[in-house]
């Protein structure tokens, strides 16, 4: 029997999906996938409800879920991250059951070892041939590494390729192979190409950021780690790049050869890789053109799976091996917690991703942010969800300066030693509150618990309330 | 000490609320140029307040107000002089008279709000063919000058010349501002090197002002302060040979010898000076008392 479906109907027939199923997706097409809407809107046609949707992270593109939630075609959602066009909506609480937060390391650690079941996996690929071999390094909508899609093509019941480049069989070089494979399906598109990668990865010219940047880099530098056979993890963002551009400069000029870079993957992290910074690049999703042309080309920059990134039921995770990650906050407390969920209303409009996973696994870990954001201090009292528990958390690095975490006494005599300004973290929030004015109190409502955020041990971490 | 001299449009508050974390020695907050007619009032009320209300710490704050041919400049500063600035940039300085003209209504207003006579310092910004011509005359027009400043943009238009990365055209003003505020016994600012990106062209243009004697030099950006800084600061080997000299004065003092030689060459009183004044700024950037 051939796996090649006519249409997604025939697919969704196929795999046998019905009122109750838990099925999933990957989100390395990020802000252009087309997959989860239409996925979800063929199961409404067809009449199907109370499905639960477990997505390793969700953007605003999927808005359409939430009139799916409203007619409860959906009725429960698993993910690890929901931008703020979904989280307002659960906010909200169009959602009757809590959403579960996890985190990039843990969903595929759940999946893996049955805690979260997966009835059907709709995973999209750039290219398939008709058997399933598939990949995302090739294609209109190349999006290079697949490493979210592992744990759900290896554990759920059935698995369906949606794919808008059907190749020849086989196709040479696959991330997930035909034998996890039931069905594959053929679509006019899987996503818009402008959403799902940028085209180029800028550096920010904003010299706050540029500041901040320059100290933590001299911070990661006396900390010592910044040695031979270093490796390193940074975000997208604009002050995580900044970090990335005064570290490659300290490598270059002392010569320093890091061993890899991690996690989500910039054009500028390719640059580091090609300029001999590191000798490898271990790649779980891919954020710019240049980053999905080197996984294709360059034999050093490899493609990861989830649970190789971050899982914390691993053998041995890479995550673990780090020895600097630079993260960003949306609010961090006095006891160094961080909140990465919600904004200064409360409403979600993020996640963990693999913020905790890679600070519990890193052996330093650099939050950089400026001090305040539209005249709200970053520094709070108590952070409205703790994302990422502030035992994980070493450094604070805003342009005022540098808070270390008491809990590293050493790392902070380094700083002071490396004549770094250090801070006491208390001392950032009263000069926040002194350039801003003090902020109206705000206490979040806490009627109706929305979500529900696991931690690294799977265990209850925080709830989120409701608006 | 004015290793960098970094303008703050008056109009921008991101940039003003982080001016002091810039690591500029100098800001001035701009009134002029970076601001059009139709916010000046927005912008002189901004920077009032930003001088009112936030801590830019070390850094000294100069105002660029409005040149005297405008409507604005008097109001510029009836807004800023209450606030004590450290000094008051006017630009397009062409002789004494304007200088003198600013002089005389500093005064008034200074008696008007109660404020000590003579307490405003200004940082003449020249910047046309016949301000350079009468440098010398604008830097002795007024115990209140603290400094020339070089603005070879508008310079160069006036020259009807093109401005240059290599500012071969500028050379002349550069000579004619450090020979006259020199013999004035006052301080002299280069212009800004206005490619903002690039550093390496910026270290060559800010080394060359410092071969010239020029005791600073403005920035556009706060990605030139750091370059700027370490140009216009004392290399390590300016301090170990100043360190020398002072060691090997207190060495022919212990020996009882009058003249002094230190690595085959004669030390006099220039050598010494110069000695001092490196010495003075090494102790100001790490913030230590300098004793000889």
């Amino acid at each position: 029997m051939s796996k090649l479906c006519q249409n997604l109907r025939q697919a969704i027939q196929g795999a046998g999906l019905r009122d109750g199923m838990t099925i999933s997706f990957h989100h390395h097409l990020r802000n252009g996938d087309y997959v989860l809407n239409m996925v979800l809107q063929e199961a409404a046609q067809m009449g199907i409800r109370d499905l639960t949707v477990n997505a390793s992270s969700l953007f605003d593109c999927h808005r359409p879920l939430i009139g799916h939630i409203q007619n409860e075609v959906v009725t429960g959602i698993i993910t690890d991250y929901a931008a703020a066009g979904i989280g307002r909506a659960i906010s909200e609480g169009v959602l009757k059951k809590p959403v579960t937060f996890l985190t990039h390391g843990t969903r595929p650690s759940n999946i893996l070892n049955g805690t979260d079941h997966i009835d059907i996996a709709f995973l999209a690929a750039p290219t398939s041939d008709c058997e399933g071999n598939c990949s995302g390094k090739y294609g209109p909508s190349a999006c290079g590494s697949l490493g979210y899609a592992f744990a759900d093509a290896q554990r759920a019941d059935k698995v369906v390729i949606i794919s808008d480049n059907l190749v020849e069989y086989p196709l040479c070089d696959p991330s997930i192979t035909e034998d996890l494979v039931d069905f594959v399906v053929q679509v006019d598109a899987i996503g818009n190409p402008a959403g799902i990668v940028s085209g180029t990865t800028q550096m920010p010219k904003d010299p706050i950021a540029l500041k901040i940047a320059g100290y933590a880099a001299q911070a990661i530098y006396a900390s010592g780690l910044l040695k031979e056979g270093f490796s390193f993890q940074t975000g997208a963002g604009g002050a995580s790049l900044a970090v990335a551009d005064s570290m490659k400069r300290i490598m270059l000029s002392e010569k320093i050869h890091g061993s890899y870079a991690l996690g989500g993957i910039t054009g500028y992290m390719v640059d580091m890789l090609e300029a001999g910074c590191f000798r490898a690049i271990q790649d779980v999703q891919c954020f710019d053109l240049e980053a999905v042309r080197s996984i294709r080309e360059n034999p050093g920059h490899v493609e990861i799976t989830a649970a190789q990134y971050a899982s914390p039921t691993a053998k041995s995770n890479a995550a673990s091996h780090l020895d600097v990650v630079v993260l960003g906050a949306t609010q961090i407390d006095t006891e160094f917690n961080i909140n990465v969920h919600t904004d200064s209303n409360n409403l979600i409009m993020g996640g963990s991703g693999g913020h905790t996973d890679v600070a519990a696994g890193a052996k330093l870990t650099v939050i950089v942010a400026p001090l305040s954001r539209a005249r709200m201090s970053i520094v709070v009292d108590r952070v409205f969800t703790v994302s990422t528990p502030g035992s994980d958390v070493d450094l604070l690095v805003t342009q005022y300066g540098i808070a270390v975490n008491p809990r590293r006494p050493e790392l902070k005599a380094a700083l002071k030693d490396a004549r770094l300004p250090v801070a006491d973290i208390r001392e950032l929030q009263r000069t926040a509150a002194a350039l801003n004015g003090p902020a109206k109190p705000f206490r979040p409502a806490k009627e109706r618990v929305v979500a529900q955020v696991f931690g690294r041990n799977n265990q209850l971490q925080d709830l989120i309330y409701g608006v | 000490m004015r290793r960098t001299m970094l303008f703050i449009p008056g109009n921008n508050p991101n940039l003003i609320v982080n001016g002091g974390l810039l690591g500029s020695d100098s800001l001035i907050f701009d009134l002029e140029d970076a601001v059009s007619p139709d916010e000046k009032d927005a912008a002189r009320e901004l920077v009032k307040n930003a001088l009112t209300a936030l801590d830019f710490g070390k850094c000294e704050r100069i105002v660029r107000i409005n040149g005297l041919d405008t409507p604005y400049w008097e109001e510029d500063l009836r807004a800023i002089l209450p606030l004590r600035p450290d000094a008051i940039m006017p630009p397009k300085v062409s002789g004494a008279a304007y200088i003198q003209t600013l002089d005389r209504a500093l005064a008034a207003l200074e008696e008007e709000l109660d404020l000590p006579q003579g307490q405003t310092r200004i940082l003449a910004l020249l910047e046309t063919a016949l301000g350079v011509e009468n440098a010398y005359h604008i830097a002795t027009a007024s115990p209140r000058m603290l400094g020339l400043f070089l603005g070879a943009e508008d310079l160069t238009a006036d020259l009807r010349c093109r401005r240059t990365k290599e500012s071969q055209e500028i050379l002349y003003a550069r000579g004619r501002l450090v020979c006259a505020a020199r013999a004035a016994g006052i301080e002299v600012y280069d212009t800004p090197f206005t490619d903002v990106r690039d550093l390496e062209g910026l270290e060559a243009d800010a080394a060359f002002a410092k071969g010239l004697g020029f005791s600073g030099k403005a920035c556009i950006s706060p990605a030139h302060v750091a370059v700027v800084n370490r140009v216009f600061s004392p290399s390590k080997a300016d301090i170990d040979y100043a360190k020398d000299v002072f060691e090997a004065i207190a060495e022919a003092k212990r020996q009882g010898k009058g003249a002094i030689s230190l690595r085959g060459k004669m030390i006099d009183a220039p050598i010494v000076q110069r000695a001092r004044m490196v010495l003075e700024d090494a102790a100001e950037i790490e913030g230590v008392e300098f004793h000889e």
